[in-house]
């Protein structure tokens, strides 16, 4: 094989990487369609393998999360395009899924959404059992905030209200 | 480490993977039951999440047995397909739920349970066993968060409310015994290093559920032995009617699919 092969076959290779990249940023998380699935930090990795086939590494938020069928659905049916060619879709368990891997911009569109993005890096026992420091609502910006339910209405979201506005609003949760 | 660990046989494992996604499977489903019948919309939803992740740790292990075993049985089919006797659960899963008062100390004792196993499985030889403890231990934490939050205000609360939560307690103690009561199969896998020692897990739960309860002004009950082997697939009556219920679908019209 030359060298100007190899190349060419790189190329290739980066192109359709490139172009389910590209596809990937669209795919909106059913639940907060606000987000893509890349912004949510889902997409684990794409890359080209010896065989030819494109693999794109999915991992899911929470184990029970029913959106992940429909996220797997979803990225199947974006793909199915000239440019990206044959692919398959591998689940990523380890390492687990952290809230920290939501994209700064993923953030931002969260908050506009009305969601409260998720603290950055609380891993720790202590923080994750006791540790809530007050949340500013997403609307009044009042720190007078209170939790209502540990459990919203998707596994990744807490419900909380705000006592100075009187609206709720949920948080994402810092897992 | 001098020797090297031996390794496990896969039926051995294949059973060791089914105690653990039992568990899951079977305290989910539990928990399913209070949907549209909690007391406080909040509280519904909450125990539902708390089924949903432990349905979702229950495919994971179930599809990994399957694998093990290596006979084409998939999630499915070790859901819908075995009889009460191939179930390997401790039968604390399994117990009725009681009012919101029992299902929050069954809550406890198991959210607690699976917290320090699963830490401590963070380190095991088994790298699929690893990356599914690793990913559950972070739900269970938050499991933990809500159940020991209620007990406390249960326990801590209204005369009514201490009384009935302490009964709860006092009725459901006894099966935690079988929790942490090792056979050669638990220390078939400890050895291995494919588990913790259930010796380690037992201390670091009981100072977790003695913070929790002390917290909560109950009393811990004395430990009594016990004769249950749900692990051994020998179950309460209760477990026959779950499953009626739960595969009752695939039972009747086999291969059912959405």
């Amino acid at each position: 094989m030359s060298a100007v092969t190899l190349r060419s076959e790189e190329r290739v290779a980066a192109e359709r990487v490139a172009a389910a990249g590209r596809l990937l940023a669209a795919v909106e998380d059913p639940e907060i369609p606000a987000l893509s699935i890349v912004d949510l930090g889902l997409v684990r990795f794409v890359e080209v393998g010896p065989d030819g086939i494109l693999e794109v590494g999915l991992t899911p938020t929470y184990v029970g999360c029913p959106a992940t069928e429909v996220i797997l659905h979803s990225v199947q049916d974006a793909l199915r395009q000239d440019s990206v060619g044959e692919f398959k879709v591998t689940s990523v368990l380890s390492p687990a899924w952290s809230s920290d891997w939501i994209s700064a911009d993923g953030r931002r569109k969260l908050l506009e959404y009305g969601i409260v993005p998720p603290d950055q890096s609380v891993s720790s026992m202590r923080d994750v059992l006791r540790g809530t420091r007050p949340l500013a609502c997403p609307r009044c910006q009042s720190l007078d905030t209170e939790m209502v339910s540990e459990f919203g209405s998707t596994p990744c979201k807490a419900l909380h209200r705000c006592r100075a506005c009187l609206e709720p609003f949920e948080y994402f949760k810092c897992i | 480490m001098s020797a090297p660990a031996p390794t496990v046989g896969s039926d051995a494992l294949f059973r060791y993977v089914l105690r653990l996604g039992d568990l899951s499977l079977v305290l989910g489903q539990r928990l399913g039951e209070w949907v549209g019948h909690s007391p406080a919309l909040e509280e519904d939803l909450g125990l539902a999440n708390i089924a949903l992740d432990l349905i979702g740790q229950a495919r994971l292990l179930l599809t990994y047995a399957g694998e093990i075993e290596g006979r084409g049985r998939d999630e499915d089919k070790l859901a819908y397909l075995r009889e009460q006797g191939a179930y390997f659960n401790a039968i604390l899963a399994e117990q009725p739920n009681g009012d919101f008062g029992q299902t929050i100390v069954r809550q406890v004792l198991i959210d607690a349970y699976q917290l320090e196993l699963y830490e401590r499985m963070a380190g095991s030889r088994d790298e699929r066993l690893t990356a599914i403890a690793a990913k559950s231990v972070k739900e269970v934490r938050y499991h933990l968060r809500y159940s020991s939050d209620w007990l406390v205000r249960l326990g801590d609360g209204t005369a009514e409310s201490h009384v009935r939560a302490q009964s709860a307690l006092d009725l459901l103690w006894p099966y935690t015994v079988e929790l942490f009561a090792e056979d050669d199969l638990d220390r078939q896998m400890a050895e291995s290093g494919i588990a913790p020692q259930l010796s380690e897990v037992h201390a670091a739960w009981t100072a977790r559920i003695d913070a929790i309860l002390n917290e909560a002004t109950l009393k811990r009950p004395a430990d009594r032995p016990h004769a249950w082997h749900g692990k051994r697939g020998q179950h309460s009556e209760h477990l026959g009617y779950i499953l009626a219920e739960m595969q009752y679908l695939q039972r009747t019209y086999p291969d059912a699919r959405w």
